[in-house]
């Protein structure tokens, strides 16, 4: 068993245990509610998944290099609305308005960069700041007003329900095409590029990598870059999906990216994970969010207390493997030598 | 004398004086004595949690849970009282709600290891969890008079017993923080932790003891806000650890630890709950009032960089 382990890296063996973890818990649900296994189900998570996903992932880039991304939440209602109030008086395609909610989200990350890799201001306080102004700016700037989708373009209101290709009545929606496209974008951009490897030195051993030359100031400023431009993404998606948009859109959505990324196996301290852990978590508490208002057993009510205790399982889970594989690592070393 | 001036604390006194001048001469009800009192009144939850607050973050840790803790004890009470709970009883219990709390936090930070950023922003949406779950989406009041007169009643002179803990808070943990050996060592834990265990100080207890003041001190102020409010809903007192945090930082507490003193803790909850005072008076919305904050929390430490990278840049 432990020469099995030894073979393995310990990243590929957590997103394996996730995996089947994924296949126990859609096991279990689908004995407790009907329909459960359905093309329609299917849908519904994967659309709900599609837009926490680009944020998890902006998430996890920040996270790798050692710092926390609080203002996602807010960042993500900006765009919304921002983008479907400019829609209502310019309406515009598709690839413009894609192109605006990244801009959008680039500048908005740029700010939170800024602070953090030049200001030097830790990141918690930087971000937990930015949450606040940004959502202070929204509330402001709408003056509580909702987009509503008559003012929306018609493309925007049906995107929902487009569908790239159908198989029977099993339909892949473009939104989830998308979400997933820029997961696997990043990935392999993570795991060939070699300035990716920048991103988990910084996070890895700061004063090592700043001793290897990297640009330390210069990553962690991408990395929230980054992390304002997918959570634009995720914007534009919000807006789609739910076409009316108030002022407490994308509220709380900061947590939920930080569940998926620390379920998602990537560590807090910084240095390790991979995109995969993070689709992987994103679609555990995605759907285990989704499953509990349609189980009749527990009442909607305990949807945040179970997603608390699933956070703090999966880090405590997380720390005991981490641990356990160390010591075994050195004990078969030791036995060697 | 001039020391003092140049110390974080001795800018917090200008920046206070600037405000309480600046309050008085354009602001009309501001210097009345209830103006002074509902100053206080207003914020007198988060700024008794702040004092708690301020041991855990100088000890290197931080504590994101306060707020759903404050919000499960009112909710805790709530139920507790309408289930025919006598309200005395009902409030121990509740108290050792916020002990417990505590420790399931300390249990992971001081002996699992896991940092206490990722504990206590589980515990943040596990105790807001649990507090939705125990009053669903009602709305519940109805509370016995003297405890919702708690806040406002006059108990020693005109202060009502709210405040009167505040400030018997803030002068026995001050004492404990800075003339006892305890403190010292939060401090010593606070800078280096490897090396205050090699010094022979027990981390973890410490450790232990701060989350479950934390704790305790939270379930006390969640106690008083439900009397303030004098009803109770499932996110009561949501998005308090943010000014709660603030309030910290900006008193001069590093986010790093091992440094800050009650006195600028002290200092900028005066600040806070004078500029929040002024901008209601003047019909300042809440959440322009909070981004002001929010500004004041990032310059508070962006200055100080921006100052010293001034000062080493080579003339």
């Amino acid at each position: 068993m432990s020469s099995l382990l030894r073979r393995f890296h310990p990243q590929t063996l957590r997103v394996v245990a996730l995996a089947l973890v994924l296949a126990l818990v859609i096991a279990f649900f689908s004995s407790q509610i009907d329909n459960y296994l359905s093309p329609r189900m299917f849908n519904r998570i994967a659309t709900s998944a599609a837009v926490i996903l680009p944020i998890a992932i902006g998430q996890a880039m920040v996270v790798m290099t050692r710092n926390i991304d609080l203002s996602v939440g807010s960042l993500v209602g900006i765009v919304a609305y921002l983008i479907g109030d400019f829609l209502g008086d310019v309406p515009l395609g598709p690839v413009p308005t894609l192109l605006l909610a990244l801009a959008l989200g680039a500048f908005c990350g740029a700010i939170n960069g800024a602070l953090v890799a030049y200001g030097r201001v830790p990141s918690i306080i930087a971000t937990l700041g930015t949450l606040a102004l940004f959502r202070t700016f929204l509330v402001e700037y709408s003056n509580a007003a909702t987009i509503t989708t008559d003012s929306l373009p018609k493309w925007v209101v049906d995107l929902p329900q487009a569908t790239i290709f159908t198989v029977g009545t099993f339909e892949v929606r473009v939104m989830v095409v998308v979400s997933l496209v820029a997961a696997m974008i990043f990935g392999i951009a993570l795991s060939r590029l070699r300035s990716a490897r920048k991103f988990y030195a910084v996070g890895s051993n700061p004063d090592a990598a700043a001793m290897a030359g990297i640009n330390s100031a210069r990553v962690v400023f991408m990395a929230f870059v980054l992390s304002g431009v997918l959570a634009g993404l995720a914007g534009l998606i919000f807006l789609a999906k739910f076409g009316n948009i108030t002022v407490v859109a994308g509220l709380g959505f900061e947590l939920k990216s930080i569940a998926a990324v620390v379920v998602g196996g990537v560590n807090i301290f910084g240095g390790s994970g991979t995109i995969l852990g993070v689709v992987l978590g994103t679609v555990l508490v995605d759907t285990i969010d989704n499953s509990l208002t349609r189980w009749a057993l527990v009442s909607e009510f305990w949807r945040e207390a179970l997603l608390g205790i699933l956070i703090m399982t999966a880090v405590a889970a997380d720390t005991f493997m981490t641990r356990s594989f160390a010591r075994m690592r050195r004990s078969t070393l030791q036995g060697v030598s | 004398m001039k020391q003092f001036f140049a110390s974080w604390e001795g800018l917090l006194l200008v920046i206070l004086v600037i405000v309480v001048a600046t309050n008085a001469f354009t602001v009309d009800e501001f210097l009345t004595r209830q103006n002074q009192i509902n100053l206080f009144q207003l914020s007198i939850e988060k700024i008794i949690v702040a004092l708690a607050m301020t041991f855990i973050i100088i000890s290197a840790e931080i504590d994101l849970s306060v707020a759903s803790i404050m919000g499960l004890a009112a909710c805790a009470f709530a139920i507790l009282f309408h289930s025919g709970v006598p309200a005395g009883v009902a409030i121990v219990l509740c108290l050792l709600l916020g002990v417990a709390a505590g420790a399931f936090n300390a249990f992971w930070v001081a002996y699992v290891g896991i940092p206490s950023l990722v504990v206590t922003l589980a515990m943040l949406i596990g105790y807001r969890g649990f507090a939705r779950v125990l009053l669903e989406d009602q709305g519940l009041g109805n509370f016995p008079d003297w405890f919702v007169r708690l806040g406002r009643d006059p108990f020693i002179g005109p202060f009502p017993l709210s405040l009167i803990v505040f400030v018997a808070l803030l002068v026995g943990l001050s004492i404990l923080l800075h003339r006892t050996g305890f403190g010292r060592q939060v401090f010593v834990i606070g800078n280096n932790a490897e090396v205050a265990r090699y010094s022979g100080v027990k981390v973890a207890r410490i450790r232990t003891i701060l989350f479950i003041m934390s704790g305790f001190v939270s379930a006390l102020a969640g106690l008083f806000y439900a009397g303030r409010l004098a009803s109770v809903r499932g996110d009561a007192a949501f998005g308090f650890e943010l000014d709660i945090i603030t309030m910290v930082l900006l008193g001069g507490v590093s986010v790093f630890g091992g440094k800050g003193s009650m006195l600028g803790v002290l200092l900028s909850i005066l600040i806070v709950l004078n500029l929040r005072n002024g901008m209601a008076l003047e019909n300042i919305t809440g959440h322009i009032q909070t981004a002001v904050i929010g500004i004041l929390l990032i310059g508070s430490v962006l200055g100080p960089n921006l100052i010293d990278n001034l000062r080493k840049r080579p003339a």
